[in-house]
């Protein structure tokens, strides 16, 4: 095991995929940086830091700077992946989707089906998704419940150092388009790392990450520690909460959540993206649909409010779920009659 | 450069079967027994041909919603489109994509596109790729972006010529310009008077231009691009002045067309007319030998639309499958 950061187990992941399998490339903008500069390549070297010192391993024809054209991106990614590599692109933000969806969702995401199961788009998009940065409207959102409504996508939301290094090197070695969403508040993030050079986790596995028996919380990403904190506090009180990591949206492990819920009978489902027409409330209806009769209390959503994402830091954190907004969603379903 | 009396004849067929592909799905979408939209390719046969004559499998091209052509022109079998047109399983795409989605990685044919400017970014990726795998015995593979006048007013259009311009990626971008986007004239829509080459050299790529109803200017326009990009000096654009002898789609009224301008084209600007001329003024074909490819093309048809009659339906099972490789 090794001790490494979030964005550390981004780029090693990559690098040691780029090093094993000579189809693995990078695109993005400013993945090398400072092209074109005084400054000369790698006077960046990548936004995150999840590329830094990729051009001088790899060179140019691996690691692709790109202009800012994120259709040109995405679409590039698919032309590799159609003929023979094994594309990581990068998407600056998550709310640049706005700009390629075609590429992402007519394109990409559906190549295989359109094609009779006859040509297979092994490309990674990975994109920093995630609010807590006062970066306001666009550039915080979260982007999954959108792109999880896509068939023919995999989206992936790792809330760990060691949930990236699996997921990714999955993620890179899958032959089916993936998106990889890296929150930006986790990239500081340290955790222990498994050494295995194959160290794999299977998309659609979730994680159970507390045990208890009194209610299920279902969360991913950054707010997945936000829930671990309020299973620690209620543990204290004598409560029981089953805190279920999806890791993966699409595919989605269904049974995790089920089997928990028809022990707790009751399940709360944290979520960073708008309310309407998103995970939670599918997960709310799954639930609702598929363990009717496990249920004590009715299903609770606690997501932000339907808004745009607001700037100033007093609005950011009254958008947010916050641990005291899902302690509340707990206690509301432990109190329920 | 002379063609052998085999190149022309092939190259011929070629034209001539994507012609009554196209003729024959006319009438035959006519009858309701095609589902959904159709654009046809007819009028446009010499580009089609006149640009993959010179490629082979490894190159790869990605065409359009009125793909029909491109695909014959690569490679694409002829049975398995018109299963595929049909909605049959057996058809290239099992009957999930249908006339507007063909593709055959096979052959180095990534996929006919229902979004008009999505294919250039693509193209670009693949172009990537061959610059990747570096030259062969003859140079760099290429990859090829078939584009009409309405795709070259999309952003990606533009995105993707930048991108292969500042990676010199091995790209052609192949605009053919029918005059029409969807139901607007080029002389409206596109504002550089109608004139698609000046911008793909703006975006700093050179850029070539010829008669692309004269299956002769196509083709030697076409071996100059390819030994500049071949050699690895970066993308490059040709323009292709053509016509569309049919509307948008099957079903326009084309109610935009100017009086005998349909007669006019399919009597002056006619490529398989021109190409016949062409050889036999010149003693390289004789009538009886392009009047046997006539036949054997109208047979090729009969037998393909015979067969996607008979071909296998797809079933609701079919439904589910294909969207991932692993679940």
């Amino acid at each position: 095991m090794a001790q490494m950061m979030y964005r550390d187990a981004v780029l090693s992941t990559i690098a040691e995929e780029m090093a094993r399998d000579p189809s693995v490339v990078v695109l993005g903008e400013d993945v090398v940086g400072g092209m074109g500069t005084a400054g000369g390549p790698e006077a960046i070297g990548g936004i995150w830091s999840t590329s830094t010192g990729l051009f001088g391993q790899f060179g140019a024809n691996r690691v692709i700077d790109t202009p800012i054209s994120e259709s040109a991106i995405i679409g590039a990614a698919s032309g590799l992946a159609l003929s023979g590599k094994r594309p990581v692109a990068e998407l600056m933000f998550a709310d640049f989707i706005g700009v390629c969806l075609d590429q992402i969702w007519n394109q990409m995401g559906k190549f295989r089906y359109m094609f009779g199961g006859k040509s297979k788009c092994p490309a990674v998009i990975r994109m920093a998704y995630g609010a807590g940065y006062n970066a306001a409207a666009q550039h915080s959102q979260s982007v999954h419940q959108i792109l999880t409504g896509m068939p023919g996508l995999k989206v992936v939301m790792p809330s760990t150092p060691a949930d990236v290094k699996g997921l990714l090197r999955t993620a890179i070695r899958d032959d089916d388009p993936v998106i990889f969403l890296e929150h930006k508040a986790l990239y500081g993030m340290s955790g222990e790392v498994p050494d295995d050079p194959d160290f794999m986790i299977p998309f659609g596995h979730a994680r159970l990450t507390r045990a208890g028996q009194d209610v299920t919380i279902v969360s991913s990403g950054l707010l997945l520690g936000f829930c671990e904190a309020v299973a620690d506090k209620l543990a204290a009180e004598g409560i029981g909460c089953d805190v279920i990591d999806l890791r993966t949206t699409s595919p989605l492990d269904e049974e995790a959540i089920l089997d928990s819920v028809e022990v707790t009978g009751r399940l709360v489902v944290v979520d960073e993206a708008p309310p309407r027409c998103g995970l939670a409330a599918d997960l709310c209806a799954l639930v609702s649909n598929k363990a009717f009769a496990s249920l004590k209390a009715p299903p609770e959503a606690v997501t932000p409010p339907h808004t745009p994402i607001p700037f100033a830091r007093e609005l950011e954190s009254a958008y947010l779920p916050s641990v005291d907004k899902i302690e509340a969603g707990v206690r509301k379903v432990l109190g329920w009659r | 450069m002379q063609l052998s009396r085999d190149a022309l004849l092939r190259a011929y067929r070629r034209m001539k079967v994507i012609r009554e592909f196209e003729e024959r799905l006319h009438v035959e979408i006519m009858t309701g027994e095609i589902a959904g939209f159709t654009h046809l390719y007819c009028g446009q046969e010499a580009v089609a041909v006149g640009v993959c004559e010179h490629l082979d499998a490894a190159d790869k091209i990605i065409s359009t919603h009125r793909g029909h052509g491109h695909c014959l022109a690569k490679g694409c079998d002829v049975t398995a489109m018109m299963k595929e047109i049909w909605g049959s399983r057996e058809g290239l795409g099992k009957g999930k994509g249908g006339s507007m989605h063909i593709a055959d990685i096979e052959v180095g044919m990534l996929g006919a596109n229902g979004i008009v400017g999505a294919g250039a970014p693509i193209a670009v990726g693949a172009a990537l790729s061959a610059k990747i795998d570096g030259p062969g015995p003859d140079g760099l593979r290429v990859s090829i972006a078939f584009s009409g006048d309405g795709a070259c007013n999309q952003g990606t259009t533009f995105e993707a010529m930048n991108f292969a311009v500042v990676t010199q990626a091995p790209c052609i971008f192949v605009f053919e310009n029918n005059h029409y986007s969807e139901h607007t004239g080029v002389d409206y829509a596109v504002g550089t008077a109608g004139d698609i080459a000046s911008r793909a050299e703006a975006f700093g790529m050179k850029a070539w231009r010829a008669d692309g109803t004269d299956f002769f200017a196509v083709h030697d326009t076409m071996r100059e691009v390819l030994a500049h990009v071949r050699a690895g000096n970066g993308p490059a654009a040709v323009e292709f002045d053509t016509e569309r002898f049919f509307g948008h789609f099957e079903g326009d009224p084309q109610r935009y067309r100017g009086p005998g301008e349909l007669d006019r084209i399919r009597a002056e600007r006619d490529c398989l007319k021109k190409f016949r001329a062409s050889v036999t003024a010149a003693g390289l074909l004789g009538d009886a030998d392009l009047d046997a490819v006539d036949s054997e093309s109208l047979d090729a048809i009969e037998a393909a639309v015979t067969a996607a009659r008979a071909a296998a339906r797809p079933t609701a099972e079919d439904v589910l499958t294909d969207v991932y490789i692993s679940y």
